[in-house]
């Protein structure tokens, strides 16, 4: 049944570069006939590269890809019933907007009446009737755009692949064509494959989106879907704003951050189970108290503002507390971060202002509480091997461990070395770490900072610290030695 | 904001004074070694030994004889030695430039490759005749017309690669996925997007070839032991031992070549 329906098929799809470094790991994807699918990332998270195995200008290592149910790996792009649309357009300089057009259709014998016809209706879907004898380059980048959708629809591709085709317009722009775009998809009934790292547009646009990282398909989802029941902490983050903190499962719908327990909607995880926990700023109710929330005013005096203000949900929900630390006007809304007591930060989007300062109440509806299980615990696991002169060797470098870790092996063993998130101390030198890497990708968690540094072997290490960093940052990476903790490794089944 | 725009136009009136100041040796240098030389070769070509004005030498060369022979066979000799450095030279180009730009990796060999092929223009065109002659000796193969078509493409092959290699390496790779993508085979793309996006470094290649070999004169004298003439070789003899009497027909086959080389140079620029 499915296959039948599906015009695409990539089956386990992984690529290695001659470096060694993946673009794709066990990319696996189905897409529908006729369907609009955006392929959505950030930058170097494989969805070009994706793209072009599908295209044909690039072969996956491993894994197939099937058109209508056919093997289509190893077809050379030029027989692959599919057109792209490239990012930086590729309109060939030396041809008219006409005879750009007419590339396709004068390869294959065709009727130059035909091709005519073709080439002007393609040019009409597009809106650039006028220009057929234009010279590509005395065009802006928006018309440029449009030829290059001509050129590649006219050959009624059963397949249309895109490929950041609106990264270089400007925003006014950008938005005009993403209506185009999709009026263009109804109209013409091709399957469309989108590739962006603009997450409005992804969303704006398709029918399923595909968010990717690090080579791997993260969520397959409607844009509500992913929008809202991210599947982990890189959805969440890279989807629209979210505070995300760490938690855990109580049992079933209950759930405790920020100190306390909330009801939600979820099940199954299980009992004490440490997860993630997503709220979206536009899921926060707020609302002011006129006592000051640090200093932890009476029960019944902010339960006497809470009642007083019925823009509130009414109920028996968990609420806390906490002082606005900032309040910037977002054209629609205002977005508030406040901080809380005990040291956490909320972002909270409202339509009304609640000035720096001001002391706050908030709550949040079970049904808005985004439960995920938690990708990491509180360990970088890595293999290592102790070195002839105690110390052990891993991630590309010899670290010193204290005596009592060292006691239970031999020189040459390989261990499972431990190195806890919070302890791993960064250095704003590098050359003051033993290793030295980069801030590769940031997570704020409410009251601390998730960072991912990757060393300059590509090996990643997860960090917890409240220090504030930027994305690219050099750093220099120490490990205190009473913290590496050694094991035997896990038995090989 | 007035006095600002007052300093800055009186330092650009500086700049002018100085750039004048900085052409004048160049100028003095067109004008005595190009502009007025011409001008004699105007004036001899136009005049008789005693200086009146005469059409004779341009009518002499026009009446056919070794002068229009030389010219013609100089003509066919330019023609093949730019065809065989362009369909040399094209695939070196093509290869090189394509090899950078799809892999990052070989862009060093590449680079020393380019570099191999340039190599010979760095050494003075004579000498490395001399050492063909040389080589040719060696070979015991006879000089003659083969042995002068070796030295010319030899000497000049550098001068086809250089700017279509240039040309090609600005070529988005894009174009060649788009044309893949649009349903072209490699020799589809290649005829409808490599070649008319390289025809001016195509145009200048042939014009540094075509030009200087048509020319050329001591290389077909060392590669021809004198048994060949070329154009060049008649101009020189002209101003020769064989005396001062000939001026005014070299002068004039001067300007004959002058006209043609003006011509393809002015034609090849309307091409582009």
């Amino acid at each position: 049944m499915k296959q039948t329906q599906s015009i695409i098929e990539v089956e386990h799809v992984s690529k290695q570069f001659e470096d060694g470094k993946f673009a794709l790991q066990d990319v696996s994807l189905s897409v529908q006939k006729g369907e609009f699918v955006t392929i959505l990332g950030p930058s170097g998270c494989g969805k070009t590269t994706l793209l072009r195995c599908i295209a044909g200008f690039q072969n996956p290592t491993t894994g197939s890809i099937l058109l209508s149910g056919k093997e289509l790996t190893d077809t050379p792009p030029n027989k692959r019933p599919v057109n792209t649309v490239f990012q930086k357009y590729a309109l060939f300089p030396h041809l008219n907007v006409y005879n750009n057009v007419a590339f396709g259709l004068k390869l294959k014998s065709i009727d130059a009446d035909q091709i005519e016809k073709r080439v002007k209706r393609a040019l009409k879907t597009v809106g650039m009737t006028d220009y057929e004898s234009r010279d590509v380059n005395s065009l802006s980048g928006g018309q440029q755009q449009r030829v290059a959708i001509a050129r590649a629809i006219v050959n009624q591709p059963e397949v249309l692949l895109l490929d950041e085709p609106l990264a270089a317009l400007d925003l006014k722009m950008r938005k005009d064509m993403q209506l185009e775009l999709k009026e263009m998809h109804k109209k013409l009934g091709i399957t469309f494959i989108y590739v962006t790292h603009d997450q409005e547009e992804a969303l704006t646009l398709s029918d399923r989106v595909v968010v990717m990282n690090e080579g791997q398909i993260q969520q397959i989802g409607t844009p509500t879907d992913i929008y809202n029941e991210p599947q982990n902490c890189f959805v969440a983050d890279f989807i629209g704003e979210s505070n995300i903190l760490g938690g855990k499962m109580i049992c079933d719908r209950l759930v405790r951050f920020c100190d306390k327990e909330f009801e939600c909607i979820d099940e199954g995880f299980g009992e004490d189970t440490p997860v993630d926990i997503v709220i979206r700023p536009e899921d926060i109710y707020i609302w002011e108290t006129r006592n000051n929330a640090g200093q932890v005013a009476s029960i019944e005096e902010q339960q006497q503002d809470y009642d007083l203000d019925d823009r509130i949900p009414k109920g028996n929900f968990t609420k806390w507390y906490g002082t606005v630390q900032s309040c910037i006007f977002k054209g629609v809304h205002y977005e508030m971060i406040v901080l809380t007591p005990d040291g956490y930060e909320f972002m909270v989007q409202d339509y009304h202002e609640f000035k720096a300062g001001t002391n706050v109440g908030m709550l949040v509806r079970p049904e808005d509480i985004q439960i995920m299980h938690k990708q990491h615990h509180k360990y970088n696991y890595f293999e290592g091997e102790i070195t002839k002169n105690g110390m052990v060797r891993f991630i590309g470098a010899e670290w010193e461990v204290s005596e009592d870790q060292l006691a239970q092996f031999n020189a040459g063993d390989i261990v499972q070395v431990l190195v806890p998130f919070r302890e791993i101390d960064l250095q704003d030198h590098e050359e003051e770490g033993v290793l030295s890497g980069e801030v590769h990708f940031i997570l704020y968690k409410g009251n601390h900072y998730h960072l991912t540094i990757r060393t300059n072997d590509g090996i990643d290490l997860i960090v917890n610290t409240t220090d504030v960093w930027d994305n690219g940052d050099r750093v220099g990476i120490k490990i205190p030695k009473e913290c590496i903790i050694l094991q035997k490794l896990p038995e090989q089944q | 904001m007035y006095h600002s725009t007052k300093t800055t136009r009186t330092t650009m009136k500086n700049e002018i004074t100085i750039g004048r100041t900085a052409v004048t040796p160049y100028m003095l240098f067109l004008l005595v070694l190009v502009l007025i030389p011409l001008g004699l070769v105007v004036y001899y070509s136009f005049t008789d030994t005693e200086g009146g004005f005469t059409f004779a030498h341009f009518l002499q060369f026009m009446q056919g004889g070794e002068a229009l022979n030389t010219f013609l066979y100089s003509f066919f000799i330019a023609l093949v030695t730019t065809a065989i450095c362009l369909l040399l030279g094209y695939p070196a180009a093509y290869f090189l430039s394509i090899r950078v730009a799809n892999n990052p990796p070989e862009k060093r060999l590449a680079e020393v490759m380019i570099i191999l092929y340039i190599v010979p223009m760095w050494i003075n065109c004579l000498l490395r005749t001399l050492a063909t002659v040389e080589l040719f000796n060696i070979l015991s193969i006879p000089l003659g017309e083969g042995a002068l078509l070796f030295g010319l493409c030899y000497d000049y092959l550098p001068f086809m690669i250089y700017p279509i290699y240039t040309d090609l390496l600005k070529m988005d790779m894009s174009l060649l996925e788009a044309s893949a993508d649009l349903g072209a085979n490699r020799w589809q793309s290649f005829w409808k997007v490599v070649v008319p996006l390289s025809k001016r470094g195509i145009y200048s290649g042939i014009v540094m070839v075509f030009l200087p070999t048509l020319s050329t004169f001591a290389i077909s004298e060392l590669l021809t032991h004198n048994k060949i003439t070329l154009f060049g070789s008649l101009i020189q003899r002209c101003f020769g031992e064989g005396g001062i009497l000939m001026w005014n027909y070299g002068a004039a086959l001067s300007m004959i070549m002058f006209v043609v080389v003006f011509l393809l140079e002015h034609f090849s620029h309307d091409e582009e």
